[in-house]
């Protein structure tokens, strides 16, 4: 027996700010002290409030230290450890009482909104001791299914359950399910996708990382339901510590009898191997992920014939995505009735938002289906730092779309987002300001787009290219309003005939952004003019004469000379030959140039 | 089209090709072989030359066009040698909004090379990235192994001091 567990996490976010090293400066000063047979540290996954990373919690106290650096770990072991103190200085702030005394992680405003089941044991367990996922009731659902149920009741569950594919198109899982199962008896396959490309949405990784067994359960249980033996999880190359658990999860599970042949006496085999990608954003897509599974550039395939009919190795295949698989154990264990509660009428569950851009609280946070954008951003997020105001999230990555701030309190779920412009997507919402152009990241998406077009129908691969070079001669300052129109029929013209759901959605940031934001393409146009102040063609830099004190600092770094003036007098900028490389404003420490 | 090719003559050792023999030994009757057998053949040499290339076509009996096409297709391989420290800066949509463009100009300019280039001395080479999944911290960068998070422009210099030998 432990007196006290450290948790700390070790998920990719407090593993790049650290982590490691406070583990094993930890465990270094618990043995000096003599606590090492007292005080257990545990490396843990994400706990998903990654921007005051890294994390360590003290249980029993429930203690919540953040930003913990190895030079803090001498004074936690001596007063904490040793004499029981807690170190208050470094506890999360919204954690400590007026009183002093410490309140429940629970109460505070990032998680009190939160209802976490696809992240439930995140954080808590570590991912890389079977047990402890076992102690958590895992592989119960297994258990269950493969003793007291048919392959067909599984699959009523889940359609009763009215779960949809987390991956984005929110396609009903049991439906998937119900199809591969219809298929004659013979080879098929489970496959999990595990290829999150989206910018800014890191919820899969965080779940390999955090709880790779609730993915490797899921999987069984699809197996037995629609009659595979076999299992393959496609996971980005990018991701190494996932990686790393998923294969440590996998070797347990086989040696604990939960994989492999006759699993639990019931005759049912199932396995599942680990494939890695190579960094294509296509493959996210089904059909461009069997593909390269099968070892060719991952080009889509066009469909029907739909994978659960003929899928990886032309067998049939069910493709669902990480979080997805992550839902069903807790479905199975707990039951219809719980979880219909939960969610809006037709999107069931809680999806996991991967906050990110410019808000205080960046993150993974999981909230029922049907809860506001403002609820996520200024209660859970903790709002714009700096006194930034609110412009625009961006929901769906490349395929979503921007929401303004006029649709702040839209209930957020498949279909509501959808009707605005946007789309789910795998969960990354990305907060921008005032200081974010909007086609600047209009122009951002389609670059990523023109970059990872596979290059196989031509509406993606010249379509997309074409709107690039228009949205460039927006930010040039160059385009006029008839391009505006064009730009918005080839968008339509692209969703109408790409192959494939990357080229389908391609033009989403373009339609989006046109739609709340139109009066910003005009300023580019019309005014010439940036009113973020990003798009660097139609900026200039001015010198502020009552800032300036004549340092010449400014006109010592300009690379070209255009910077002109006498020691302590203002100084000018010479706009006619000004390269706008932001070097003097960069450089001024007066704050006397400003870019407008 | 010129054919792409690396600057610096390919100078494979027998230890590698011993180990390419085997990675390809165990892999070739895997049905879809090809993408496991590139991501090692890429750990020993550090990147995927033609002289590689063809020596996997040979191996796993696939036309080297196919191997060719799956190289150039995924961005993870390389057709040329990386630097010594291998900068990659994350172009993630939160990285982006939170600066990354300005850091990765500013890398840019220190070390005076491209995007996808390597410094003369063979000592950094520099790319952009797709999200790493660290978006708490951005913008992010890598050095190697060492992940940089919540930077600005002035710290990049610094940065790369660190790894000049």
């Amino acid at each position: 027996m432990y007196r006290s567990h450290v948790l700390i996490c070790g998920g990719t976010g407090c593993t790049s700010s650290g982590s490691e090293r406070i583990i094993n400066t930890l465990e270094k000063e618990l043995k000096e002290a003599g606590l090492a047979e007292e005080i257990k540290v545990i490396r843990t996954g994400c706990f998903g409030l990654c921007a005051l990373g890294p994390i360590m919690v003290v249980y029993p106290e429930g203690a919540f230290y953040s930003m913990v650096t190895p030079e803090d770990i001498p004074e936690i072991v001596s007063e904490h450890f040793v004499k029981g103190r807690i170190v208050t200085r470094l506890l999360y702030q919204e954690t400590v009482a007026e009183d002093g005394a410490i309140t429940s992680l629970d109460d505070t405003n990032f998680y009190k909104k939160q209802l976490r089941i696809a992240l439930h044991n995140c954080g808590v367990i570590n991912p890389e001791n079977i047990n402890e996922y076992i102690a958590y009731d895992g592989y119960q659902a297994l258990g269950k299914v493969l003793t007291e149920m048919k392959p067909a009741d599984v699959i009523k569950v889940l359609l009763d359950a009215g779960l949809r594919g987390r991956g984005g198109g929110g396609f009903p899982t049991g439906k998937k399910w119900e199809f591969a199962a219809a298929q004659p008896a013979g080879q098929k396959y489970v496959v999990c996708n595990a290829d999150e490309g989206d910018p800014g949405a890191f919820m899969d990784r965080s779940i390999l990382e955090g709880d790779p067994h609730v993915v490797i359960e899921a999987m069984a249980i699809a197996g037995y339901a629609i009659g595979a033996d076999t299992g393959v999880v496609y996971v980005r190359a990018e991701y190494p510590i996932a990686v790393k658990r998923l294969q440590i999860a996998i070797d347990q599970a086989r040696e604990a009898g939960l994989l492999g042949k006759d699993i639990f006496g019931t005759g049912f085999n199932f396995d599942i191997h680990i494939r890695l990608g190579a960094g294509a954003f296509v493959c996210g897509e089904e059909t461009a992920l069997l593909t390269s599974i099968e070892g060719h550039r991952g080009e889509p395939r066009p469909r029907p014939p739909y994978p659960a009919v003929a899928g990886l190795f032309g067998k049939p295949t069910i493709i669902n995505n990480v979080e997805t698989f992550a839902n069903i154990p807790p479905i199975i264990r707990k039951g219809v009735e719980w979880y219909r509660q939960i969610g809006t009428e037709r999107s069931k569950g809680t999806k996991v938002f991967a906050l990110g851009g410019k808000i205080s609280n960046t993150g993974l946070v999981e909230v029922p289906m049907g809860t506001t954008l403002r609820e996520i951003v200024e209660e859970i997020g903790g709002g714009i730092p700096g006194g930034g105001t609110f412009k625009a999230a961006q929901t769906g990555g490349p395929s979503g779309g921007c929401i303004p701030a006029s649709l702040m309190d839209t209930p957020i779920d498949y279909d509501s987002l959808m009707a605005i412009g946007s789309m789910m997507g795998s969960g990354g919402l990305i907060v921008m300001d005032q200081t974010t152009c909007m086609v600047d990241i209009a122009k951002f998406f389609l670059e990523f787009t023109v970059d990872e077009s596979c290059g196989k129908c031509v509406p993606c691969r010249i379509g997309t290219k074409r709107l690039y070079e228009m949205l460039d001669k927006v930010t040039q300052g160059k385009a006029t309003m008839e391009d505006l129109d064009k730009m918005e029929a080839l968008c339509y013209h692209i969703k109408e005939s790409a192959l494939c759901g990357l080229g389908q959605t391609a033009p989403n940031p373009v339609l989006s952004t046109l739609r709340y934001f139109r009066d910003e393409y005009v300023a580019h146009i019309e005014e010439k003019r940036c009113p973020a102040g990003v798009c660097k063609a139609l900026l200039s830099y001015h010198i502020l004469e009552d800032k300036c004190i004549g340092c010449t600092i400014c006109a010592r770094n300009c690379p070209v000379g255009c910077i002109s003036g006498t020691v302590k007098q203002p100084h000018k900028i010479d706009n006619t030959a000004c390269i706008k490389c932001g070097a003097c404003e960069e450089k001024c420490r007066f704050g006397a140039i400003v870019k407008r | 089209m010129s054919v792409k090719r690396a600057a610096v003559a390919f100078q494979g050792t027998a230890e590698q090709k011993a180990l390419l023999d085997a990675v390809i030994k165990k892999h070739r009757d895997e049905p879809g072989a090809l993408m496991p057998v590139l991501q090692e053949a890429q750990g020993i040499y550090g990147y995927l030359p033609l002289e590689v290339q063809k020596e996997v076509s040979l191996g796993l009996e696939l036309p080297l066009e196919e191997v060719y096409g799956v190289v150039t297709f995924y961005s993870q391989f390389s057709l040329f040698p990386k630097g010594r420290h291998r900068i990659s800066v994350c172009m993630g949509t939160a990285c982006y909004v939170k600066g990354a463009g300005p850091i990765f100009e500013k890398l840019k300019q220190t070390l005076g090379i491209e995007d996808g280039g390597c410094t003369d001395d063979g000592e950094f080479s520099l790319e952009a990235c797709r999200c790493i999944g660290a978006c708490g911290l951005a913008p992010v960068l890598t050095v190697g192994e060492d992940v940089y998070g919540r930077l600005t422009v002035d710290e990049v210099e610094g940065i790369i001091k660190k790894y000049k030998s």
